[in-house]
């Protein structure tokens, strides 16, 4: 899959349940740094659980999430995004009791070199404009924006992105397809969940395929047209 | 005009200061409450007991150190969340993950306990506390006289309240500590240390109950049952403004507090119970409290 380079996060045998439901069966996967890696998968999948497992938020886990030389799974839930790592969650995690501009201000920094207020206003002016309204009076698109701008100040260079363009407009998927790209090209590595398949061929180097709580295939960016058969199979389109 | 009703207005004013007075026990007090089952989700029953620990703990401070009135002002609040920090970290801490119903019963077991031990060594009549030299004597208010001692306890009280408020609804600390209640799960996934939040949350809940205790000391004399009398009042306060309402809290607790002071002046027989009324009516038309988001 990967050169022999060590990956920044390593998935090994990964189980996890919710309860007494056994959702995640034995995941693998490997990111390496600098690379954008989505999880593609249908409704029910696991991708969302992977990602909560990986943050912590899933707490019943075996197996090892190695990142960088930490395994994730042995940490405190609040230390696992000092390691370095953001999340922009599903339901973009938006807080009502707070204003935009709290919200934006919220996570702690975890490393240096967070993208700057100034700048994180510049790229998204709509923000900036709605700085002391609560913030979930912005639009969904605007939300999301917010939950990606927020993560950007923290100096995170691990980012988890779980369907950002879900139920909204084609410019603003458009909008954020350039911000992930703009990020790859800044040398940021990116784990995203999509569901919508042609958004996530343009932006990643990798997928991963997942049904039923496992990884069920892998296929590098160049591979799409032969194994797009196989892909249709599985999400079901 | 209120002589027609045959009401003086001295008996009015005199009631008014004794109903803001009041209110600002209820205020300080139930602010504690909401702020604590706000981000704990533990209905803190001890609260009562840890406001008479707080007068006691001026009256030991001065009869057993010498340490003065404004020494304990600083001390007992600081040696209450300390308290408080350790509740927090040996007992409550382990509930978290079960119902409200446990905290509130381990709390409630906490204050039978600590004002079981006061009245067995104490009995239950009171000890006095003298006010400070420097705030005994009048203060004319030219429509009226009120001891300074008092004018000082509703200052002392508003100051607090409105710090509290700036804390939580405008500062950087306060918008943690308002995600950390809306979404505690996603906080920690962002890197806030939440469960240190709660220590520290109960540990300032508590401090302000014994501060509240500090101040009552000259007024009501220190006794033992000084928090099992109050603690009723106060969950009426939190529940018509709104349970985990910081807001709420404040402005129904001195509201109720006048509203209690004015209704012995017009009708005195209704005054134990004025507050209970007002409960079941604002319960019945808005469950969620006066100042509540509700569901
Ligand atoms: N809180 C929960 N409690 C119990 N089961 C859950 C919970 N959340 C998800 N599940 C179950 O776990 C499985 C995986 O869900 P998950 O949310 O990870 O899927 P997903 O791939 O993200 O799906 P989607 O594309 O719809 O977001 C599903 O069967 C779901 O019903
Ligand atoms: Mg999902």
């Amino acid at each position: 899959m990967l050169d022999n380079a060590q990956p920044l996060l390593k998935v090994e045998n990964l189980h996890s349940w919710y309860g007494e439901s056994h959702i995640l069966q034995g995941i693998n996967i490997e990111v390496a740094k600098g690379e954008t890696i989505t999880l593609l998968g249908r409704n029910g999948a696991g991708k969302t659980t992977t990602l909560r497992s990986i943050m912590g938020v899933v707490r019943k886990r075996t197996g090892k999430i190695q990142f960088q030389n930490t395994d994730l799974i042995k940490l405190p839930q609040h230390r696992v995004a000092h390691q370095g790592i953001g999340y922009v969650p599903e339901e973009r995690g938006i807080f009502a009791s707070l204003s935009v501009d709290e919200n934006l201000m919220l996570p702690p920094s975890v490393a240096k070199n967070g993208t700057s207020v100034q700048e994180i206003y510049q790229l998204f002016p709509n923000l900036l404009e709605r700085k002391n309204s609560p913030g979930t009076k912005l639009s969904g698109g605007e939300q999301q924006m917010l939950a990606i701008a927020r993560i950007l100040r923290t100096g995170a260079r691990f980012i988890l992105l779980d369907e950002p363009t879900e139920g909204l407009a084609p410019v603003i998927v458009e909008r954020i397809g350039e911000i992930i790209l703009k990020l790859k090209s800044k040398g940021y590595t990116i784990l995203l969940v999509e569901q919508n398949f042609r958004f996530a061929a343009k932006l990643a180097d990798r997928h991963y395929v997942m049904e039923d709580g496992k990884v069920v295939d892998h296929i590098n960016a160049n591979e799409l047209t032969e194994k797009s058969a196989a892909l249709h199979k599985f999400l079901g389109v | 005009m209120f002589e027609a009703l045959g009401i003086s207005p001295y008996q009015l004013y005199g009631q008014l200061v004794l109903g803001l007075i009041n209110g600002s026990f209820y205020a300080l007090l139930s602010l504690g409450l909401a702020v604590i089952f706000g981000l704990l989700n533990v209905i803190n029953f001890a609260h009562g007991a840890l406001y008479m620990l707080g007068a006691f703990g001026a009256y030991f401070a001065l009869t057993l150190f010498g340490i003065n009135y404004w020494g304990a002002l600083i001390l007992v609040p600081i040696g209450m969340a300390l308290i408080g920090v350790f509740i927090e970290r040996t007992m409550l801490k382990r509930l978290y993950q079960l119902d409200h119903l446990y905290g509130l019963l381990l709390t409630f077991g906490l204050a039978l306990i600590l004002e079981g031990a006061f009245r067995h060594y104490y009995g239950s009549s009171g000890m006095p506390y003298a006010a400070p030299k420097e705030l005994q004597g009048p203060l004319n208010l030219g429509f009226m006289v009120l001891p300074l001692y008092r004018a000082w306890v509703i200052i002392v009280s508003l100051v607090l309240c409105f710090s509290t408020w700036f804390l939580i609804e405008r500062t950087r600390l306060g918008a943690v500590l308002r995600a950390s209640t809306e979404n505690p799960i996603l906080a920690q996934a962002f890197g806030i240390n939440v469960p240190l939040l709660l220590t520290l949350t109960y540990a300032g809940g508590v401090a302000l109950a014994g501060i509240a205790g500090v101040l009552a000391a000259p007024i009501y004399q220190v006794n033992p049952a000084m928090g099992s009398n109050l603690i009723i009042v106060i969950f009426a306060v939190v529940v018509v403004g709104g349970m985990g309402s910081i807001l709420g809290a404040i402005v129904t607790g001195y509201a109720l507090g006048i509203l209690e002071g004015l209704t012995k002046v017009f009708y005195p027989p209704a005054s134990a119970i004025v507050i209970f009324a007002v409960m079941a009516i604002v319960l019945l038309v808005r469950p969620a409290g006066l100042f509540g988001r509700g569901e």
